[in-house]
């Protein structure tokens, strides 16, 4: 102790002493760190070059199917019939089917998830909440798959016991659309509870203060300040509902066509990509090609609705400090 | 289930507007306020001292029905208010909050405009009046609240887009508004700077003559220029429950406080 006070009494005993090594402060390399930080700047820029290697891809293949004579931009656009056998290349009966599901679904999913989130931020005790929300994700988890068995051997029968046999055909649209509904519902529902539960309490008492009901608070003041982060929720949900392949594969049909009746059978987009690639059809064919095609237009359009996400995020987001 | 209404014709000449009885607030098994009596005077200012973790702010929340909010809180005793206890099971908490308001300590302005801020407790409690009828109440709020002639060609603009000074008399207006009798403020200018509270005890001077007013502050300053009487808590040491010392008029607290602890605090020797 003694010893100690005596050396800390005189510091600049460390520096001036003759006996206390110098400290070399020059820069040395650090190979390790280096190659740490390469291996970690190359596993980010993988999610680039995927995402560059996949539009390659398309659009090469695209265009040789554009660059072909057996069909033109405008006719691809237009044209309400795709029969590749007869030459027929006109991608809005997909699209159109492909909307039709994602519009259905969005009908079941948007109330249902909303209604699920305000439950669960709004109402539901601290316990009900921790068990309910895994749960929910839970949902997420199932394979698509089983969706779209229990769209086929369930919603289906379901649809045509309650309008009629001869009105709902076995592979239908509307079955497709309700159980995509149902598979995208955990998604609004878990993204929105984040967003209700990120409202700032303050907003809550201020609302309950002035004599407002729950209800009145969560709908007139909790929703609409969540709103830019319940509108990606379902902007989200949208992308994974054009994207859904399983259940519209299993449940909607295979015959691409042109119509609005939600009970006659269609093909979507994501439906007849994977019917056609997984048929045997011959590389370098222009049915093997116009899949590519559509492949791309589904690319851009979940990139639209991602791009107008973060969009509507930033317009709408409210900053609190 | 009918819900007792408060009775609006009540007119009882008593000297209170609201008086707690035998209060004990709990926090699930936890006892954070006891044996908490005292009277808030009509068109007075009461203020609530006390250092951290006294009870101050949980008895104010107590006095609305706040805490009903919090899972677990359970208050036993008599809050009276208009000849009745507001913790009666068959008195409605939302009726409850719509005569006796409240400011927070955090200005928290809804997002929305500032029209639609003052204009939502109205809505809420069913109104029923024209548009221009709506005009004039936002107006007369904003001018009880002293912010009219800020804020007046700017209604549309966001309430949080003002400063905080300006929120807080923006949250201010918006209790206003649903003409409430009492108005509840739980330490409302704590997050404001020296002008923007002079402000709104100028406005709380105001306010006074037609409303009642019962204010918690940390600022013995304040609560010494700004209100007509005091309530002083402190914490029992043995069960850690917030306790009332002293309570009285300002002048007498700060000038002639009776308890030694009320001396030693308000002269700055703890807390």
């Amino acid at each position: 102790m003694a010893d100690q006070i005596r050396v800390n009494s005189d510091p600049r005993a460390a520096v001036t002493g003759d006996s206390v090594k110098p400290i070399d402060l020059r820069k040395r390399p650090r190979i390790g760190e280096i190659i740490i930080q390469t291996m970690l700047y190359a596993c980010g820029f993988i999610s680039i070059f995927t995402t560059i290697g996949i539009v390659y891809v398309l659009g090469h293949e695209s265009l040789a199917f554009f660059a072909s004579d057996e069909v033109g931009l405008v006719e691809f656009f237009t044209n309400t019939v795709w029969q590749p056998q007869i030459g027929e290349f006109g991608i809005l009966p997909l699209v159109n089917s492909t909307m039709m599901v994602t519009v259905i679904a969005l009908i079941v999913a948007i109330p249902l998830g909303l209604a699920m989130a305000i439950y669960m931020a709004e109402y539901a005790s601290e316990r009900v909440r921790a068990f309910l929300k895994p749960v929910i994700e839970l949902l997420a988890g199932i394979p698509t798959v089983v969706y779209g068995f229990f769209a086929l051997t369930f919603v289906t029968p379901w649809l045509r016991e309650i309008f009629g046999r001869d009105v709902v055909q076995i592979y239908n649209v509307m079955s497709a659309g309700l159980v995509v509904g149902i598979l995208i519902t955990p998604i609004i529902a878990t993204l929105s509870e984040d967003a209700l539960s990120a409202v700032p309490s303050g907003l809550r008492q201020a609302s309950l203060g002035l004599g407002a009901t729950k209800w009145e608070t969560a709908i007139r003041v909790v929703v609409p300040a969540a709103f830019s982060g319940i509108v990606a929720a379902s902007i989200v949900a949208m992308s994974r509902a054009i994207g859904e392949t399983m259940v519209v594969a299993l449940a909607a049909g295979a015959s691409p066509q042109f119509t609005f009746n939600p009970f006659l059978p269609a093909e979507t987009m994501t439906g007849h990509i994977a019917r056609i690639s997984g048929g045997d059809l011959s590389y370098q064919s222009i049915d093997y090609n116009s899949i590519f095609a559509i492949g791309l237009v589904l690319f851009f359009m979940t990139l639209i609705l991602n791009i107008a996400s973060r969009m509507i995020v930033r317009r709408f987001r409210e900053v609190y400090e | 289930m009918a819900m007792k209404a408060i009775d609006p014709q009540y007119t009882a000449d008593t000297k209170y507007a609201l008086e707690v009885r035998n209060v004990d607030i709990y926090y699930s098994a936890f006892r954070a306020v006891k044996n908490c009596s005292f009277g808030m005077e009509r068109n007075k200012i009461t203020a609530l001292i006390g250092p951290s973790g006294c009870g101050k702010s949980t008895v104010l929340r107590s006095l609305n029905r706040m805490n009903d909010l919090i899972a677990g809180a359970r208050t036993e005793g008599e809050v009276l208010y208009r000849g009745q206890n507001l913790y009666d099971p068959d008195i409605d908490a939302v009726q409850v909050r719509r005569s006796i308001g409240m400011v927070f300590q955090k200005a928290n302005p809804f997002p929305k405009s500032i029209y639609d801020n003052i204009a939502y407790g109205p809505r809420v409690n069913g109104w029923k009046g024209s548009k221009a009828e709506m005009d004039e109440l936002v107006e007369r709020a904003l001018r009880g609240a002293a912010l009219w002639d800020e804020v007046k060609d700017d209604l549309k603009k966001s309430g949080l887009a003002i400063s905080g000074g300006q929120q807080q008399r923006l949250c201010i207006a918006r209790a206003l508004a649903v003409e409430p009798e009492v108005i509840l403020m739980d330490e409302p200018c704590s997050a404001l700077d020296p002008i923007s509270t002079l402000k709104i005890e100028e406005l709380m001077f105001e306010l006074r003559q037609r409303y009642s007013i019962v204010i918690v502050t940390h600022n013995m300053q304040q609560a010494a220029r700004a209100s007509d009487n005091t309530v002083f808590f402190l914490m029992d040491k043995e069960d850690r429950a917030g306790q009332i010392v002293e309570y009285g008029p300002t002048e007498q607290i700060f000038q002639s406080p009776k308890d030694e602890r009320t001396e030693q605090y308000i002269s700055g020797r703890f807390g």
